[in-house]
């Protein structure tokens, strides 16, 4: 009571502003958590208004789960993919405290629960709707049976839960009839019996995942006969084959989206029969089909003339099928012909100019493309917005030119392992809402190129120059001042870059991604100046940095809080550079090998400091001096360890 | 040894019939009626000729009576008759019976001329007699031309073969049967006295094997008009096609039904007895002794009636009293039939002893599956397929698998931990964090670490604390197996690197990230 008569002290300012209105303007702050954090630390009343305002939780360590949500009792959603460990307790802490307001529930990097605490989950959250389970490995019927409790789940996701069967898919099928959304990937003890219970009692059901299950196209019949079902996939299940689906007869008018990519066994009559009956398809993805997609197969595509998008990675295509697929299905919007090996300029050419409305293209890796595709794409599908063309390598550095002119909705490119020049990016910079560019092994651009990209693209967030030799600082700069909204930037193996880019990257307050693998310029006083500026940054490569050091560590330490993954191999960091990592709470990915500097007494130290570590990768020489009891209490506190060997570029043995 | 006497009987039982019937035929004599029942026993092989004969018989008598001249042709006419109604239509008999007649017309024109010759020569002699005479010759040799000319004719169209037995004789005055009599209904009429009297008899001489003869006239004369062998072994036997056969509750209970004359031993097979047999002499190895004693009793030539088995419980639909009769097929189909369905279920399942059975081999067959009906439904029935329960969950609201403990939990902690969730006691672990109010749940943790004695100093190692505290009343929850290890390292890390205050670590418990 005292409390609140103090917070009535503060208050008096803000007696206008009624609680709504303090919620909309937090609704609009909440984007950036540093500013969350700033306004609940102002006063109590901000504190206790941010309290009440929050839904969703995303706590770093299970052990404080009593804490957070005594404070947070609004809680809806709570992401527990940081907390490797999360036990009976916490999960009946979580049970008692959030009960009633809990909606969603991910739990599924994290283990050590079992059917105790899913039991109290169950039964003290009448609203739960969506629970993650996946990676429980180590589940068995019995845990997931307790599932079942939960009757007013709607979304369930078991994906890697390899020891269910049957019997936990059918409990949870009779216990929970609400379930609109089930994934069962890779569940391989699961079959034809519990899918198709699950398609007999949960009659709701709208997402079904199946994906590597060794089910049979039996189980399909049910699945099929569903009055909702909109997305259903099935990619590498090779029992459905041909046969079991001959009998098959439906007419699943709500079917949106189809994955039967890699579905070995299945052929031009399954998918046939499969696509019968699903006229208002939309998506479908057959990639690694093992049919040829020729004018025959292209047959099985005649009922779903309305499909928007058609994913045919890796599989053998004609040109006459392609040219089938433009005419049966002139409304796609997307099209997908990654690492099509056999796609040639004609037939590209055929289908592309079909299709007006084409939004997104992938002809990653079709090696025999040449210009005229590129040409043909460039003017006949003005409204394309991602174009990913990676080892287009016959591609001329004359066709992006055309590409920048005519296709001005572009915000998605990849160009990686391409002979675009200074010319092409010169051109594409004129696509103003360029959002991501990939650069990679792009060997004929420099600086004045990248310069056209930094003063034109002011939305650029993804940046990619690995390898791209010819860059150095003052492209980088140039991108720096132009493009505020950067998040990712690799410049791995741009020998040239110094400092000097990172002091200019450092305007980029938004930075979360740096990656600078392989740059031997790069020394500490340019990390610091990024680990200041960038309070963001979450992911970190400085391997291969030699002129990294102790000094440049204890900066991150020190301003990075959000760093999670971070790779010191190949520098000069010592035990306190090490050990200062510790200090980052949300770390969860360490790779130190071959830093000489460092001690096993050191490392083994930074490891426990690190309380969320989940990754560690280090040098197999560590694994012999490290006591055994630590790695063991490592492991049980949900780290994973990979021993590097580098005299064996093969690498690691995980533990 | 009563009962080897009977199923001596059960087994001979063709033997026995037809044994009667020959009986039948000795005592009978030439009598009329019994001739007809012989008819009938014999009615499976389609005997029309028998029955012709036996039917033609007394017309022979009428015509001995009404004429003595001319017998040889009317002889030889009821032989044509016979040869025209046993093979039906035949061209070549056509030619040989118009062949036949033309003769017979030839004959009766050289008696008439021979008697007009006569009658010029012999003028006003013996004239009354003898004109007389002459014209009944004359006139029975026309009638019977004249009942070749119809029986021919009848023959070319086989729909008026039944009628002809009606069309009207010469003998107007006499009815028809006279000249082709309806010998079937005289037959009924006698089978059936005949039967009555032969259900009586073997009731006196068979008291447990009984014959029973239920055909009836209309269903017999509905069996003649088929006209075929019924000997094929389908189920909708038509009635009276097959012998009934009933045995007595006592005899199907009976463990041994063959016994050995000579020592009492008992065999459930009478090959086993024959085999048994061969060791109380040298005459019981000969071949003759140790054949298939059916099979010699019978020739070849006489068929056996098909034999189907009434159950003695009356009221059963295997009951021959039953409206719905369904016989049954074979003597072990009525003792497996009488076990299930009208005795005791004595033998018990030795594994579940839950399921009784009456025939051991029920048992047998069950104790083979019994314990391996591992699917499990919520409702407690088993299931031996997984598919069967799945489709029987599929089927009822409610129902779920139902899995099995032993099966499921490896590690006897977490199912006790479950049990226990599950007993009733979900409370138990909350109620210490229920109590204090949710402001202060760091005090409460703390105080919980006090509580342990473990770890008195958590408050200022917060940040290196993984679950090491016990938390007083979360005994129910598995601890982790690094507790031993965990205070070394607490000393460790907090001598090694200085760590951010409890509070600070607080703070920033929460991801940046919504």
């Amino acid at each position: 009571m005292k409390k609140v008569k103090q917070i009535h002290v503060f208050k008096p300012n803000f007696d206008l502003l009624s609680e709504e209105l303090v919620f909309i303007i937090l609704d609009l702050i909440s984007p950036n958590p540093s500013d969350l954090k700033s306004f609940s630390l102002t006063c109590k009343c901000f504190y206790h208004l941010e309290s009440k305002h929050r839904t969703s939780l995303k706590p770093l360590r299970s052990d404080y789960l009593p804490r957070i949500l005594t404070r947070y009792r609004h809680t809806a959603d709570l992401d527990l993919t940081l907390c490797p460990r999360v036990s009976d307790y916490a999960l009946s802490v979580l049970a008692s405290l959030s009960g009633p307001t809990l909606r969603s529930l991910d739990l599924s990097r994290s283990r050590s629960f079992s059917a105790a605490g899913l039991l109290r989950l169950a039964l003290k959250c009448p609203h739960l709707l969506a629970i993650d389970l996946s990676n429980a490995t180590d589940m068995r019927d019995a845990d997931a049976a307790v599932v079942a409790e939960a009757t007013s789940l709607e979304s369930l996701k078991l994906g890697r839960c390899k020891m269910l069967t049957d019997m936990a898919i059918g409990c949870i099928a009779v216990g929970c009839k609400k379930l609109t959304s089930v994934c069962l990937k890779w569940c391989v003890g699961v079959g034809d019996l519990g899918v198709g219970l699950l398609a007999v009692k949960c009659l709701h059901i709208r997402t079904l995942d199946l994906s590597y299950l060794p089910i049979t196209g039996k189980c399909l019949h049910d699945i099929l006969k569903l009055q909702h079902l909109e997305e259903l996939l099935l990619e590498g299940c090779f029992g459905v084959d041909d046969d079991s689906l001959k009998s098959l007869r439906h007419d699943c008018k709500s079917l949106k989206k189809l994955n039967a990519s890699s579905c070995q066994n299945l052929t031009q009559r399954g998918l046939t029969t499969l696509l019968s009956g699903a006229g208002c398809l939309q998506r479908l993805d057959i990639a690694h089909c093992s049919s040829v997609i020729s004018l025959d197969f292209t047959s099985s595509l005649k009922k779903v003339s309305t499909l928007q998008s058609i994913r045919l990675d890796g599989c053998s295509v004609t040109s006459d099928g392609l040219k089938a697929i433009g005419t049966l299905c002139n409304s796609l919007k997307e099209v997908s012909l990654s690492k099509c090996v056999t796609v040639t300029d004609e037939g590209l050419s055929s289908l592309v100019m079909k299709l007006k409305d084409l939004r997104k293209l992938d002809i990653t890796c079709c090696r025999k493309l040449s210009g005229v595709s590129i040409t043909q794409i460039a003017n006949s599908c003005p409204l394309l917005v991602s174009l990913k063309m990676e080892s287009c390598s016959l591609v001329s550095r004359e066709a992006f030119w055309l590409i920048g002119q005519k296709c001005r909705l572009l915000e998605e490119l990849d160009l990686t392992d391409n002979e675009i020049d200074d010319e092409g990016l010169k051109s594409i910079s004129s696509c103003l809402s360029l959002s991501s560019l990939k650069l990679g092994i792009c060997l004929n651009i420099t600086d004045k190129g990248l310069s056209y990209v930094g003063m034109c693209c002011p939305n650029l967030r993804e940046l990619d120059l690995y390898r791209s030799v010819g860059i150095t600082d003052i492209g980088i700069s140039s991108i720096a001042q132009g493009c505020i909204h950067l998040e990712t930037i690799n410049v791995s193996y741009c020998q040239d870059i110094t400092d000097k880019s990172l002091v200019s990257l450092s305007k980029c307050s938004l930075l979360q991604i740096f990656e600078s693998r392989g740059c031997p310029n790069i020394t500490s006083k340019g990390l610091a100046a990024i680990a200041v500026r960038c309070k963001r940054l979450a992911k970190l490569d400085l391997k291969k940095c030699p002129s990294i050091n102790d000094s440049g560590l204890l900066a991150l330490a020190h301003f990075s809080q959000n760093l999670k993954q971070i790779n010191v191999s190949d520098t000069a960091v010592t035990d306190v550079g090490m050990l200062s990592l510790a200090n980052i709470g949300c770390l969860q990915n360490i790779a130190v090998v071959n830093s000489r500097g460092l001690s096993a007494s050191g490392v083994a130290a930074a490891l426990l400091g690190c309380g969320g570590l989940r990754k560690a990768k280090l040098h197999a020489s560590l694994r012999t001096v490290l006591p055994v009891s630590l790695i063991l209490h490592l492991e049980a506190r949900g780290c994973t360890f990979l021993w590097k060997d580098n005299t064996l570029q093969a690498g690691g043995v995980g533990s | 040894m009563e009962t080897e006497d009977d199923l001596c009987q059960q087994t001979n039982w063709g033997s026995s019939s037809s044994k009667l019937q020959e009986q039948g035929s000795s005592d009978g004599g030439g009598n009329q009626a019994f001739s007809g029942f012989t008819s009938e026993q014999k009615w499976e092989e389609a005997s029309i000729l028998d029955y012709e004969m036996d039917g033609v018989e007394p017309d022979l008598q009428v015509f001995d009576e009404m004429k003595a001249s001319g017998e040889e042709n009317v002889q030889a006419n009821v032989d044509f008759l016979q040869g025209v109604r046993a093979q039906a239509w035949d061209p070549s008999t056509m030619l040989s019976n118009l062949s036949f007649m033309e003769q017979k017309i030839h004959e009766l024109q050289e008696l008439v001329h021979l008697l007009v010759g006569r009658g010029e020569q012999v003028q006003g002699c013996q004239d009354e007699l003898a004109a007389q005479q002459q014209q009944q010759l004359i006139t029975t040799d026309l009638t019977s031309i004249i009942i070749q000319l119809i029986s021919t004719a009848g023959s070319l169209l086989p729909s008026v073969k039944h009628n002809m037995s009606t069309a009207p004789g010469p003998y107007t005055g006499q009815p028809g049967s006279a000249m082709f009599p309806c010998a079937r209904e005289a037959n009924n009429v006698a089978s059936q006295s005949q039967n009555n009297n032969n259900c009586g008899a073997q009731e006196f001489d068979l008291p447990k094997a009984v014959v029973v003869d239920e055909r009836e006239s209309h269903v017999v004369e509905e069996h003649e008009m088929k006209d075929e062998d019924d000997a094929e072994e389908g189920e909708n036997l038509p009635p009276g096609s097959y012998e009934i056969l009933q045995l007595e509750k006592e005899e199907i209970l009976a463990p041994h039904t063959h016994f050995c004359t000579i020592c009492g031993k008992g065999f459930k097979r009478d090959a086993n007895l024959r085999m048994h047999m061969r060791g109380h002499g040298d005459e019981y190895k000969t071949a003759a002794a140790l054949a298939k004693p059916n099979k010699e009793s019978i020739p070849g030539s006489e068929p056996m009636l098909i034999k189907r088995y009434s159950c003695p419980f009356l009221g059963c639909k295997r009951n021959k009293e039953h409206r719905k009769f369904q016989p049954l097929k074979t003597i072990l189909c009525v003792k497996n039939h009488y076990k299930r369905t009208h005795c005791d279920k004595s033998f018990t399942c030795s594994r579940c002893h839950t399921k009784k059975f009456s025939v051991i081999a029920d048992l047998k067959t069950h104790e083979k599956h019994c314990g391996k009906n591992k699917w499990l439904c919520s409702c407690g029935t088993t299931f031996s397929r997984k598919d069967k329960l799945f489709g029987h969950i599929a089927l009822f609201q409610g129902h779920t698998p139902a899995i099995p403990i032993e099966e499921t939990k490896p590690s006897a902690s977490s199912s006790t931990q479950r049990e226990n969730s599950e007993g009733g006691n979900n409370n138990q672990g909350m109620v210490g964090f229920n109590l204090g109010s949710p402001s202060n749940a760091n005090q409460e943790t703390a105080q919980f670490g006090m509580m342990d004695g473990n770890i008195s100093f958590e408050d200022s190692f917060s940040p290196m604390n993984f679950e090491t505290c016990s938390f007083g009343g979360f005994h129910d929850f598995p601890r982790l197996m690094f507790d031993d290890s965990d205070s070394s390292f607490q000393t460790l890390i907090a001598n090694t690197c200085g760590f951010s205050s409890p509070r600070n670590v607080g703070e920033s418990v929460l991801d940046t990230s919504i």
